[in-house]
């Protein structure tokens, strides 16, 4: 029985050449657009980059290009989401990821902040009970020092 | 039977789920229905509300492939699906109930929640002058039990291209004298979730759909949901380019395959072909058959099967067909050869007929 260096198949393990089909020029000007319309009005834009016909390399090439800013954030809520700063103030990444870690969504939010980085109103409202509740002793808050 | 009066936003809570985790439920349930993300407040309100509908899925003539492709759905996943967007109250496959406990929970899932359940079909079924037996659940024929659910329903949903279409049991020669569900149905709305498969998201796009705004999505001219099938294959592929440039592979190892051009001569079926592959993609959005170096066969339009070879590019005739050629040789080897020297004289005469397409015309055409 022949080994595996007994076969006659050899993999082309040379890196590929990039094919640039031009899917990601577009999104970078719609995000140009965005930005000059949060500087002019303040208004947000987020782009789902799941509903881009992108292929393979152009996701990489889109990121590459924006680049990487000053500011990464991880938000853990059914699994993590992934924010990160690009290269251009104002624009974000945010990846949102299940407790397995697939993608649920990809997008890129025009924005001063991410909305879902900043507190909640919602969660707001139960803010001072929590902060009350903690302050009561015994009521299973963390003890503190005197 | 599972109760359905928690809203969403109730049974969320209820899992430890924080305000910041239902909006990334409502901004991957938004990347899921296809909408844009500035729906996700109006999502987040609606689904805050929403209430799980029970659901009854039906299975006929099919191969379980379109449960299959539903299991691998990742957003929600299959588990989300059932404990918190739906109540799956009647699946052949999934349910634990078998034999007379599972077909009297379809009974009562049908009268509890009578008028308002949505009926999911997969597969074809013979159709009402058909022989029953080909196709039967628990003594009952298809076409009985179909109706007996469809009567309650506020909606019927055809998931896949048997159900929708009829599929693989409808093509030629039709052995069983398979048809679709709205051959049957036409007296409450159906939606056509084609594909063999769907895509999963698809799937469960429509379901969420429901759920969020407690209607069905805006239909085509075959009952699909636009926003899953509004736009074809070939508009949204990223070898699109390639095409504007009229850079082809003529064979799947050329130079041209290689470097990924266009797959429209190696009979790729996009152009006009309706789905959300391109985007949604498969296997958690790794990839999809034309990424992978595959033409589409255009799995989820009408008659796919018998729509010419899978190989033929969309410009070649029809009728000159692989299957003419096939009869024809059986037929010429009894009778000496004449009906086949017809079909390939056929084959020959449209052959010289033919008139190249110009890229120019294509994008007329398109």
């Amino acid at each position: 029985m022949l080994g595996l260096e007994g076969i006659p198949v050899q993999i082309d393990s040379r890196p590929q050449p990039i094919h640039e089909r031009g899917n990601a020029l577009p999104i970078v000007h719609e995000v140009r657009h965005a930005l000059e319309r949060l500087i002019a009005t303040g208004e947000g834009t987020q782009i789902d980059l799941n509903a881009i016909p992108f292929g393979p390399g152009d996701e990489e090439r889109l990121t590459t290009l924006l680049g990487t800013g000053e500011v990464s954030a991880t938000i853990e809520a059914l699994g993590p989401t992934r924010i990160q700063e690009t290269a251009i103030p104002g624009v974000w990444l945010v990846d949102y990821r299940n407790a397995e870690g697939q993608r649920l969504a990809l997008h890129i939010e025009i924005a001063t902040i991410p909305g879902i980085l900043a507190a909640q109103s919602e969660d707001l409202a139960t803010a001072i009970a929590t902060l009350d509740a903690r302050l009561r002793p015994g009521q299973g808050a963390p003890r503190l020092e005197s | 039977m599972t109760p359905t009066k928690k809203t969403l936003g109730e049974s969320l809570r209820d899992h430890g789920v924080s305000r910041r985790g239902f909006l990334k439920f409502c901004a991957a349930t938004a990347s899921m229905m296809a909408l844009p993300p500035s729906m996700v407040p109006a999502i987040a309100a609606a689904l805050e509300k929403a209430k799980r509908p029970s659901v009854i899925w039906l299975s006929f003539q099919e191969c379980t492939g379109c449960t299959e492709s539903l299991t691998r759905s990742h957003s929600p996943t299959v588990e989300d699906l059932i404990l918190d967007v739906i109540s799956l109250d009647y699946h052949h496959t999934l349910q634990a109930a078998s034999g007379d406990a599972a077909e009297q929970a379809r009974a009562e899932a049908m009268k509890a929640h009578h008028g308002q359940y949505l009926l999911i079909v997969d597969g074809s079924l013979p159709g009402p002058d058909s022989n029953p037996g080909y196709s039967t659940i628990a003594g009952h024929s298809n076409y009985d039990m179909l109706m007996e659910g469809v009567e309650g329903a506020a909606a019927v949903v055809a998931v896949g291209t048997c159900a929708a279409f009829g599929g693989l049991p409808a093509a030629e020669p039709n052995p069983t004298g398979a048809v679709s569900v709205m051959d049957l149905v036409k007296d409450k709305p159906v939606i056509n979730v084609s594909g063999c498969p769907p895509v999963p998201m698809v799937i469960t796009g429509v379901l969420a759909h429901y759920l969020t705004f407690g209607q069905l999505p805006e239909l085509d001219e075959y009952h699909r949901p636009k926003a899953f099938f509004g736009q074809s294959i070939h508009d949204r592929c990223y070898r699109r380019p390639f095409y504007d440039k009229g850079l082809f592979a003529e064979t799947f190892d050329d130079e041209g395959a290689k470097a990924g051009w266009c797959l429209y001569r190696l009979g790729c079926k996009g152009p006009s072909t309706y789905n959300a592959c391109a985007t949604m993609r498969w296997n958690s959005g790794t990839s999809w058959p034309i990424e992978s170096g595959h033409p589409c066969l255009g799995c989820s339009e009408p008659r796919f099967w018998d729509a010419g070879g899978f190989y033929e590019p969309l410009s070649v005739p029809t009728t000159a067909s692989g299957g003419t050629l096939l009869t024809a040789g059986v037929a010429g080897a009894i009778i000496g050869g004449a009906v086949a020297a017809l079909a390939r004289k056929q084959v020959k005469a449209e052959e010289a007929d033919r008139q190249p397409v110009t890229v120019d015309e294509l994008e007329q055409k398109l």
